[in-house]
């Protein structure tokens, strides 16, 4: 099996998708790993590099997509690079199947079997192939760090000689990955962190990182089952405007991070807003590639507003960190299809939702799959009336099976007199009257009390001794003696150990 | 001067059933005493009394032949009684009661025969003779059931036999075959003459040996609640059989409140894990084919450092024992856990799953053994309402007890047994010794949950950097 890196054609794309450890993890699994020439200097990462872990160079695009089998890419393939492609090939990269129907559409057209990255399922399992969450980690890193630069000021408060400087105050908006890798970030360089969503569940994670959770007054969970926050109603938003207002006026860094999977990022940050804010101040975009969360973004610009607050809509994206990573994430994906011996399993979880063209088939949208921790099945609670009448039918089930008892139990004993021997039916007479008694006294024993009711019987039972006593004859010759010597000797053992033992037990319960 | 004497042995007669009255009340006085844990010492001092005025009567009759050798046996055997049960380890109280069990058993087969080889007793009426060979008949027979059935408890409970349910094709059938041929058996030997039934007898003897074997062989460990209850009862009937041979009233009494006291508790056991008695005794979980659903998800684990964190964070701490802590003996560091919590102000109660353990009630003797103050050691109807409001849950040894798939996973072979809601307080942190599987052999999706951290190691020692973490 060929792997093949070719060179990312973007401009702007700094990424490649492997670097040098990850090509020695991808020949470790087993597979030739070939490299277009130049393909990783964006990257920092030489052709000599690439060489001196055993990837075979190769001079130009045609040949190594002719060549490969499995093509490991980071941004969605050009028109161009669909061309180059082979049937059957299989191809790795990001793809935006929602907003790329076109793309997909010629992908299929040409038999590729592509995977796009950025659908990889959001399940516990393919946590370390999900690449949107180890991206959104450096994102959210890297805006602060951005935002630190264009903020005149220190993060953290200090006390000096020549006065006092008051720590920052950052809000991050959204606490997925990248907003909860933002939180760290900023509370790391000492700023003190606020943070919102609309989803209760990230209160906790939010509160881990050591931020404080803000929330609206209104009850309304933006949680759902795919593991994104929903829409929330009009009366949440405007809540949820009049809060930001109140922490624009507050704070010195909002980094918003709000993203809907396949649509407009939502519009967080307004004009008015900005406006409350003190210059200086700095807004980071991190949605600014779907349209941004602040009315001013500007995508891949860095602008500043005439109040003099800071709008960042590109963010580096630490190239040789990033591509290490999505390198890392790529493997465990071609780990998770087999390395080596490399299958296509459509009926893995995740392969059938991320496999968004297969076999000359578009395989997208893919059928939702609930991820939240807890989803909440109703059960139909039964009605008052049903309830009374399922209890009534019970009451009267049982009436009826107790007087059948009962009969059976009476004709019993009447069949019984008529046979037995008086004396017999005096010994049943005890022995009934024994069960019911003790069928009712011992309901009332306490669970806790189990074992000791266990080996205080265990004792009593030892009653049996009785038996030893009037069989034991004189004669130690008597096999009758024998027997009933040993009896003798089990049935004392049964009472004092089981005496004893209850005893000992019972001492040791305290109040 | 001989009617004289009828008339004295008369009175002594009636003293004597007096007498055995009078120990029945008490014995009954004995087991009403256990229903709390304030009157439970009165009712074992009833039962010794009653015992003690059981025996003496026994002797008022002046027919007991063999004073001397019966003094002997019962020197040793009280010796040989007092030394065990203070030795006894509270760990290992379920194999102390499974061999006590097999004694009264063992007893009932000897003394049934010793009773069949009496040729004294004079019997002239047709009926009463059959029933007499009946009453012995079935005496040796559950006897036997008993003797054999506790010993092998007793080899699972000690492991010395592997614990796992011992079934093979066609033991159904066998066992009605058996059971038909013990019924034929019964009749040949009522039918015979003199010692010619002994032949008969002898062969259902040692059928009721094998029954005994089979039954105990095909259940599995974590059914041993209820074998031990069922034994329990076996031994009660046992006593109750012997006295209609023996034509005792007290020995009927006796046995009666014994049996009906066991059939009690398996009625619990089985409750409290949603099975049928029929179903226990007839075979373990290994028939079925339910397995259970695979689980997705991530088992996350944690250190001891950071289960102290969580316990210092938290207010409200529920620990639930199960098996595992029984056989780590960590009853005494779980204790010195809860009274450091305690002195910092947390909440911190037991939930004690009914068939936690090998006995019903082995958590709560093991707990108060650790001096646990019984007041915090709750039942777990009266646990359950209170986990949603609990911020730690602290599961140690405990599995199928605890499992969400009793509820939510109707192809779980547990499901719809009873379980202590743990998943739902805020955090669970389980201590166990690696990810195997509980008696029941099912995956537990608790280790899945997100709110769940495995805390991995020997309950004991773990317990131990818990109790030295928190100060």
């Amino acid at each position: 099996m060929k792997v093949g890196i070719p060179k990312e054609l973007s401009q702007n794309e700094l990424r490649v998708a492997a670097t040098k450890q990850t090509v020695i993890r991808l020949k470790k699994q087993g597979f030739e790993v070939l490299v277009e020439k130049g393909c990783g200097v964006k990257a920092k990462v030489s052709d000599e590099d690439y060489a001196a872990v055993g990837a075979e160079i190769i001079m130009t695009a045609s040949e190594l997509y002719s060549k490969s089998d499995i093509i490991l890419k980071v941004q969605p393939p050009t028109e161009q690079e669909v061309d180059l492609m082979k049937k059957g090939q299989v191809l790795l990269s990001f793809l935006y199947p929602a907003q790329n129907q076109e793309l997909l559409k010629k992908l299929a057209d040409a038999g590729i079997n592509a995977i796009a990255m950025d659908a990889i399922p959001r399940i516990s399992r393919a946590q370390k192939m999900d690449v949107l969450s180890s991206m959104a980690n450096i994102a959210g890193y890297r805006a602060v760090i951005e935002a630190a630069n264009f903020f005149g000021r220190f993060l953290n408060g200090q006390i000096t000689a020549a006065g006092k400087v008051e720590p920052a105050k950052v809000l991050v908006i959204g606490a997925g990955v990248a907003g909860l890798a933002a939180i760290g970030t900023a509370k790391s360089l000492g700023a003190i962190v606020r943070a919102f969503d609309t989803r209760k569940e990230t209160a906790e994670q939010i509160q881990s990182m050591g931020a404080q959770f803000i929330t609206v007054e209104i009850d309304e969970d933006g949680s759902t089952s795919s593991g994104y926050s929903k829409q929330m109603s009009q009366a949440f938003i405007d809540a949820e405007m009049a809060l930001f207002k109140k922490q624009a006026e507050e704070v010195d860094i909002i980094v918003t991070t709000a993203q809907i999977p396949g649509k407009e990022a939502p519009k967080l940050i307004l004009d008015y807003h900005v406006k409350a804010m003190k210059p200086g101040s700095v807004i980071v975009d991190l949605a600014a590639s779907t349209g941004g969360n602040c009315v001013f973004t500007k995508k891949d610009e860095v602008y500043t507003t005439e109040n003099g607050v800071t709008i960042i809509g590109k963010i580096d994206t630490l190239p040789s960190q990033a591509s290490f990573l999505y390198g890392n994430n790529l493997c465990h994906l071609l780990d998770d299809m087999g390395a080596g011996n490399f299958k296509i399993d459509m009926n893995d979880d995740i392969i059938k939702r991320a496999m968004v063209t297969f076999e000359g088939k578009i395989n997208w949208p893919p059928e939702p799959l609930a991820v939240s921790a807890q989803a909440k099945t109703e059960v139909p609670k039964p009605t008052l009336e049903e309830e009374t009448a399922s209890k009534a039918k019970k009451v009267r089930k049982a009436v009826i099976s107790n007087i059948i008892t009962l009969a059976i139990l009476g004709g019993l004993l009447f069949l019984l007199g008529g046979v037995a021997p008086s004396k017999f039916m005096g010994h049943i007479t005890a022995f009934v009257l024994a069960v019911f008694v003790g069928w009712n006294v011992i309901w009332n024993v306490t669970h806790a009390l189990h074992t000791p009711l266990m080996s205080v019987t265990n004792a009593i039972s030892g009653i049996i001794i009785i038996g030893g006593l009037l069989q034991i004859q004189d004669e130690i010759s008597d096999p009758r003696t024998i027997m009933a010597f040993v009896a003798i000797l089990v049935a004392t053992i049964n009472i004092v150990g089981g005496f004893v033992v209850t005893y000992r037990m019972l001492n040791m319960f305290k109040k | 001067m001989t009617t004289l004497l009828n008339i004295q042995i008369e009175q002594i007669a009636n003293i004597q059933i007096a007498a055995y009255i009078f120990a029945s009340i008490l014995f009954i006085l004995s087991l009403s005493g256990l229903s709390s844990q304030e009157t439970a010492k009165k009712g074992v001092i009833y039962g010794v009394i009653g015992m003690l005025i059981a025996i003496s009567s026994a002797f008022l009759g002046g027919t007991i032949n063999g004073i001397p050798f019966i003094i002997i046996a019962i020197v040793i055997a009280s010796i040989i009684g007092i030394i065990v049960a203070r030795k006894v380890e509270m760990t290992a109280m379920p194999q102390l009661i499974a061999l006590l069990h097999s004694f009264v058993g063992l007893a009932a087969i000897l003394v049934g025969f010793s009773s069949y080889f009496d040729t004294g007793a004079e019997i002239h009426d047709a009926a009463e003779k059959s029933i007499h060979l009946v009453e012995i008949f079935i005496g040796i027979f559950i006897g036997g059931i008993t003797f054999t059935g506790s010993i092998i408890a007793w080899g699972k409970l000690t492991e010395k036999i592997g614990s796992k349910p011992f079934i093979f094709k066609g033991k159904d059938m066998l066992n009605i075959v058996l059971l038909l041929a013990s019924i034929v058996l019964c009749v040949l030997f009522v039918g015979s003459e003199g010692m010619d039934g002994k032949l008969y007898l002898f062969i259902a003897t040692a059928i009721a040996l094998f029954f005994g074997v089979m039954m105990v062989m095909a259940i599995g460990g974590a059914d041993m609640p209820v074998v031990i209850s069922m034994l329990n009862s076996t031994s009660g009937w046992t006593a109750s059989a012997l006295g209609f041979m023996l034509g005792n009233n007290l020995l009927i009494i006796t046995g009666a409140l014994v049996g009906s006291s066991g059939a009690i508790l398996s009625i619990i056991m089985c409750n409290a894990m949603n099975r049928s008695f029929f179903s226990v005794i007839t075979g373990g979980f290994g028939l079925e084919v339910k397995t259970g659903k695979k689980i997705e998800g991530k088992v996350t684990s944690i250190t001891a450092e950071e289960a102290i964190e969580l316990l210092k964070d938290s207010q409200s701490v529920i620990i639930v024992p199960g098996y595992g802590m029984a056989v780590a003996k960590a009853q005494y560091p779980v204790f010195e856990l809860v009274e450091k919590l305690r002195k910092k102000g947390k909440l911190v109660r037991f939930g004690i799953h009914p068939v936690a353990g090998r006995l019903p009630g082995h958590m709560n003797v093991l707990l108060a053994e650790a001096n646990v103050p019984y007041d915090i050691v709750l039942e777990m109807d009266e646990i359950n309402p209170d986990l949603p409001e609990t911020d730690l849950v602290l599961v140690i040894g405990a599995n199928d007890t605890v499992s969400p798939g009793a509820q939510d996973d109707p192809s779980s072979p547990i499901y719809g047994m009873p379980v202590i809601e743990a998943w739902k307080a805020a955090k669970v942190i389980v201590m166990k010794r690696s990810m195997a599987v509980g008696y029941a052999g099912v995956d537990n999706p608790l280790f899945y949950k997100d709110n769940t951290e495995m805390l991995y190691g020997d309950a004991k020692a773990t317990l131990n950097k818990l109790v030295a973490g928190i100060e």
